[in-house]
């Protein structure tokens, strides 16, 4: 489904990317951990073509498409989803307003007419049930005035809403209380099929029980320098990082 | 804390305390303006030719524009003929130029000592090289030597007239040029003395500059003129300061301050102005009507204004920024302190020419007694200015119901990349501080003084040290007797 | 240029006409004026409150004017069709300067209630009249005043009593109708009573293409504890010139709010002055402009407030497109004794284009010292993490900067009291952002596209 091939990227003119090789492959759930400044966000960025950043080298393909060549909202509309780590406040743009014009550009880029208004309606109110997102946010602008719990809760909803095939998670459990958390793991848990995939960042153990990662990464000075099953990220979350860059290290002979 | 309150008291009880007038034999000319004046200021001051044509050039367009009457202000009838264009205080025992100290008149000396503006070098306290003009005339340059070996040049405008002509030729009049404004044209007609600044390219000067201007003549007119140029990579940090003796009748002070700022280069221009403002009932005081403008030519150049008026019946000024270098970026910040009958209409202009251009403005009027404080400025994005950039912040406290604060900007915004942020507020002290305050044992005059203090704070705090503790304790004199 | 002559000239030469089709109060006020139009001339654009817009050459072509009361064949209704869904509203017509008599609503006014052509007022009703026309608009002040005074022959004249609350809106659609390139000279005057309430909703209009110059003065007298909400909203065309100075006195308790919306003209004008003369008045002033191609926007504002306890805010939204120009001067001034005032004022503005000028300029003057004010003023862009956030979620680039505009005025909007109103001014400010607005909003008689 995703194949990243010596992924460079550069912010700023600072290379924070150096060479990233991932595959995913369809109903498989990856964590990516590692410590601030890993690259962990620069990654998910570059997946979601933010314009800030700039790819150097190398290739990304979505279900065999060149997905570097595409627009940001084309990549959505293939299905790539990002939970933004910090999501941004639009106000004077209301939620329906937005979820509506986000599900009919990706309709339209389907071949399939616009929802007529009481089925999108119907639409949100289904979903919004998935992460118990109030009625009042729905009314609101997108994003303004939301606590950090309700923005990532409401990030969850518009995944339900826009149904991806690929989810890239970034940091969504940071600044969430347990129950907060129970509810957004479990909502995407609810959305999830045999053919979705989702790409997890995170720096803790906690999101992950709920999740079951099929495999775990761990991120470093722009690579992935050491790649396990679920008990890695175990590991981690008893020992830190430390020792696997030392283990990196060693093996690099530095 | 209990010794700072004191110190605020202190401050707060005095009256205007540099309104002395010295007893220093003056040669003053004949009052009155026409080219003969002209001419007489230019032979006394041995000046080329060139330079002549200037003042004459100037002086006819002059007589052929009106006073401007646009600010938001009363300005009383200035008779230009009953003027005197020139005072000499040196040339009451010598003849030629040369100004050692022992042939300044000790009478200047004493007023320059009372000041507190040390001519001595053995007496500087910080490091700050001083060029002192009283009336017309600049009576001294210290620390000239030290900086001539930096290539700096740091000496009266007469002096770069005689010594450095290409220099002054080359740039007097390009920043403000002398059909700028009505008070510009009578300045390049008549300016007397002044300061010369040149920091050659990537030197960076090792002391903060600093004139101080004081007016003692009667019925004479200070026209001084500042040209400061810094080079590519250079940094200056200039110091301005004035008083003048407290007099019934108005004196005139119309200055021209230009700066250069070439690539890479920084200065810094920091004024503390505390021309006599007047008596309690608004007679008399110096009117102050200056332009100040400063070139931003080469790229990533800097240029910053920070300006504490305090003093002046009438204040006319915005210290102004040409950013035409790519990432120039310029400062402008003000406090303005009015009280009695003083009026104050100042701020700035900042034309953005170049692409990335950053400005900032922060301005902070307070007015008490009478009087009248209005902010004005200018903020023009040319279509050239690719992504400028500019914020500016206004904020007016009133102390008092009989005066009044006033803010006029002006936003001209011509590319659709700039991002440009206008924000003021007036407001007074709020009884809840001053309560608080009293509730701590600190009596309401103080509290006042402490609370303006801090209100002007971020504009202070960019002042130079010694200026800064300056400004503050004319804060605190110029709001005396304000509370009620 | 001396624009000034072909008025001075057409009212020496025309003058028993324009007395003879109006009335003897209108009339007694046209020397004065003339003496000061005479005096006064156009305002250059040195005079601060004309800098950004150049009456000397917007007035300079050579315009007619229909001085003889011709009737002008139009069909209101044929012509009407920008009703605004679920808002039942007492409609009216003006044709150019004329009330339409001949198309008046069928649903009654409450008893008291007036709205009818200022002139017919001006005979049957001379003591509402004689003590406020031609007084908060001073010829004295300005130019346009003076010119309106001197050659405005009718308008419209509203009138609510003490205590009498209108429940309808009143909807006051104007037509701009000629066969010629036409000078309109209108004049509006509204009295509420102590404690009246009424809603009025002027929509400019221009039913064809030819050039119109429209000079419309309004005189707004809110007595003690009386309530309006004013709205303006303009669909004219480009080659439409519109010069419309709103006076408005506030006693005390009083409260207004005053609204122009400006979706399409070609240059556009608007003067609102306020002054809030009675103890905890309260005043709103809203304005949207959305401008492309060369259209000119200029809003004007001054609020004077002259009493204790009073309060007035402002929010004028502009999105400039093409090589559109704005301009927004709002004066607040504060006088001694208006103690504990509060007055906020906000100007935000959208610039797309490189094109696109605008200009802003705050003023705050202030001689009361226990007062809250504040202004604030912005030239920017849209929000590029807004965008790339949209775009993440599928929505195209196009579209996104779509719904940011319209958030963007939005605010204005939302502002509206009268949702109905408020909804149907969303709906035009999409279709206008969509560029479908080409045509003013269904009027059948509006030319396509110029």
């Amino acid at each position: 489904m995703l194949e990243i091939k010596d992924l460079h990227a550069v912010i700023n003119g600072k290379e924070i990317l150096k060479g990233i090789n991932l595959t995913v492959r369809p109903g498989e759930i990856h964590a990516l951990m590692g410590q601030n400044g890993a690259g962990k966000s620069t990654l998910s960025n570059v997946l979601v073509g933010n314009p800030a950043y700039e790819v150097t080298q190398g290739s990304v393909l979505f279900n065999g498409k060149d997905l570097l060549a595409m627009k940001p909202e084309e990549r959505a509309h293939e299905g790539l989803f990002l939970s933004f780590q910090q999501p941004v406040e639009i106000p004077g743009v209301s939620m329906v307003n937005f979820m509506r014009a986000a599900l009919n550009a990706k309709r339209k880029y389907q071949g399939l007419e616009p929802m007529n208004a009481g089925d999108f309606l119907k639409l949100m109110r289904e979903k919004r049930k998935i992460v118990e997102l109030d009625s009042k946010l729905a009314n609101r602008s997108v994003n303004e005035g939301f606590s950090g719990g309700e923005k990532k809760r409401n990030e969850i909803f518009q995944m339900a809403m826009l149904e991806p095939t690929l989810s890239i998670l970034d940091e969504t459990d940071s600044g969430l209380d347990v129950d907060a958390l129970r509810i957004v793991a479990e909502g995407f848990n609810k959305l999830r099929t045999p053919q979705t995939s989702a790409l997890v960042i995170t720096h803790y153990q906690r999101l992950l029980d709920y999740l079951k990662p099929d495999v775990v990464h761990v991120l470093l000075g722009g690579r992935i320098v050491k790649t396990g099953g679920p008990e890695l990220a175990l590991e981690i979350e008893n020992k830190g990082f430390d020792w696997i860059k030392a283990e990196t290290e060693s093996l690099q002979g530095i | 804390m209990e010794d700072k309150n004191k110190f605020v008291k202190e401050v707060a009880e005095k009256k205007y305390e540099y309104g002395f007038t010295s007893d220093i034999q003056t040669e003053i000319i004949e009052k009155g303006l026409n080219e003969d004046v002209v001419r007489l200021i230019s032979s006394k001051k041995e000046e080329p030719e060139w330079l002549l044509e200037f003042r004459l050039k100037a002086f006819r367009y002059w007589q052929t524009q009106e006073q401007p009457e646009w600010g938001h202000l009363k300005m009383p009838e200035i008779d230009y003929q009953a003027i005197s264009y020139y005072a000499d205080p040196t040339k009451g025992n010598k003849k030629d130029g040369s100004k050692s100290l022992d042939d300044i008149d000790p009478e200047l000396m004493k007023t320059f000592d009372k000041l507190g503006i040390p001519l001595e070098e053995r007496l500087a306290l910080s490091g700050t090289a001083v060029d002192a003009v009283l009336d017309s005339v600049s009576v001294k340059t210290t620390f000239k030597e030290k900086l001539s070996e930096r290539g700096i040049i740091f000496c009266s405008i007469s002096e770069a007239v005689r010594e450095y002509p290409d220099l002054v030729r080359q740039y007097i009049g390009s920043v403000v040029p002398y059909r700028d404004n009505y008070f510009a044209a009578l300045n390049s007609a008549v300016f007397s003395d002044g300061s010369f600044v040149y920091i050659p390219k990537g030197v960076r000067c090792p002391m903060e500059l600093s004139t101080y201007f004081r007016i003692n003549a009667r019925n004479t007119g200070q026209f001084e003129r500042t040209l400061i140029v810094c080079d590519d990579g250079g940094y200056v940090s200039y110091l301005e300061g004035c008083t003048a003796p407290m007099r019934d009748e108005n004196q005139l002070h119309a200055a021209i301050v230009e700066i250069v700022v070439g690539a890479n280069a920084e200065v810094k221009y920091s004024t503390v102005q505390n021309w006599y403002p007047g008596d309690a009932e608004g007679k008399g005081g110096v009117l102050n009507l200056v332009t100040k403008r400063g070139h931003l030519r080469g790229a990533n150049s800097k240029l910053s204004w920070t300006q504490v008026e305090t003093g002046s019946a009438i204040t006319w000024k915005y210290p102004s920024c040409i950013l035409s270098g790519e990432n120039s970026q310029a400062e402008f910040y003000s406090v303005a302190v009015t009280n009695n009958y003083q009026q104050a209409d100042t701020g700035t202009k900042m034309i953005h020419l170049g692409r990335n251009t950053r400005s900032t403005i922060i301005s902070k009027g307070i007015s008490a007694g009478k009087s009248q404080n209005s902010y004005r400025g200018l903020v023009r994005v040319a279509p050239s200015a690719e992504g400028a950039r500019n914020y500016s912040s206004c904020d007016s406290l009133l102390l008092g119901s009989t005066c009044g604060a006033h803010t006029f900007p002006y936003m001209d915004i011509h590319n659709d990349s700039a991002i440009v942020e206008h924000e003021a507020t007036t407001s007074k002290i709020s009884e809840e501080q001053l309560f608080y305050c009293n509730q701590r044992g600190i009596p309401t005059e103080e509290a006042v003084g402490l609370i303006v203090n801090g209100y002007a704070k971020d504009v202070i705090n960019k002042l130079p040290m010694e200026f800064a503790v300056e400004a503050q304790k004319l804060l605190s004199v110029s709001l005396e007797g304000t509370v009620g | 240029m001396n624009s000034e002559q072909q008025y001075i000239d057409l009212f020496t030469q025309c003058r028993d006409m324009i007395d003879r089709h109006s009335a003897p109060l209108l009339n007694g006020q046209r020397q004065k004026a003339f003496e000061e139009f005479c005096r006064q001339g156009f305002p250059s654009k040195k005079v601060e409150r004309y800098k950004y817009t150049d009456l000397a050459e917007a007035f300079a072509p050579d315009f007619g004017l229909n001085l003889n009361r011709l009737e002008i064949p139009v069909n209101p209704y044929e012509a009407f069709k920008c009703d605004v869904p679920n808002l039942s509203t007492s409609l009216y017509f003006l044709v150019n300067d004329a009330f339409y008599e001949k198309a008046l609503p069928a649903v009654s006014l409450p008893e008291g209630v007036v709205v009818c052509s200022l002139k017919q007022a001006a005979e049957f009703y001379p003591e509402l009249v004689a003590s406020r026309y031609a007084h908060l608009a001073r010829v004295e002040k300005d130019a346009i005043n003076a010119l309106n005074t001197m050659l405005a022959q009718d308008g419209l004249f509203v009138y609510v009593p003490d205590g009498v609350v209108l429940d309808r809106a009143l909807q006051i659609v104007t037509i701009l109708r000629s066969d010629v390139d036409l000078m309109v000279n209108r004049r509006v005057l509204i009295v509420l009573g102590k404690r009246a309430e009424a809603k009025i909703l002027f929509c400019d209009h221009a039913a064809n293409d030819r050039q119109f110059l429209t000079t419309q003065v309004v005189e707004v007298y809110a007595a003690e504890g009386a309530h309006l909400e004013l709205y303006d909203l303009e669909e004219t065309h480009a080659r439409n010139r519109r010069f419309s100075n709103v006076y408005i006195d506030q006693a005390a308790d009083s409260s207004v709010t005053s609204a122009n919306i400006t979706l399409l003209g070609g240059l556009t004008r608007n003067r609102t002055d306020v002054t809030l003369s009675g103890v905890r008045a309260e005043v709103n002033l809203y304005g949207c402009v959305v401008g492309d191609k060369e259209q000119h926007v200029d809003n004007n504002t001054l609020i004077d407030h002259r009493a204790e306890y009073g309060t007035s805010n402002q929010l004028y939204k502009y999105v400039l497109d093409d090589r559109a120009t704005g301009a927004f001067a709002g004066r607040i001034l504060v006088r001694e004794n208006a103690q504990h005032s509060v007055s906020n004022e906000r100007n935000a503005n959208l610039c797309s284009t490189k094109e696109a000028h605008m200009y802003t300029q705050p003023m705050l003057e202030i001689y009361a010292d226990d007062v809250k004010c504040s202004h604030g003023a912005t030239v920017g862009q849209l929000d590029e993490q807004a965008l790339f956030y949209m775009q993440q979620r599928g929505i195209s680039r196009e579209e996104a900067r779509m719904l940011l505009k319209f958030a963007f005025v939005g605010e204005v909007i939302d502002a509206i009291a009268l949702e109905a109103l408020r909804d149907r001014l969303h709906h035009l400010v999409e279709k206008r952002f969509r560029g479908e607005l080409s045509r003013c909003a269904g009027c059948r008689l509006c030319p396509p596209e110029l």
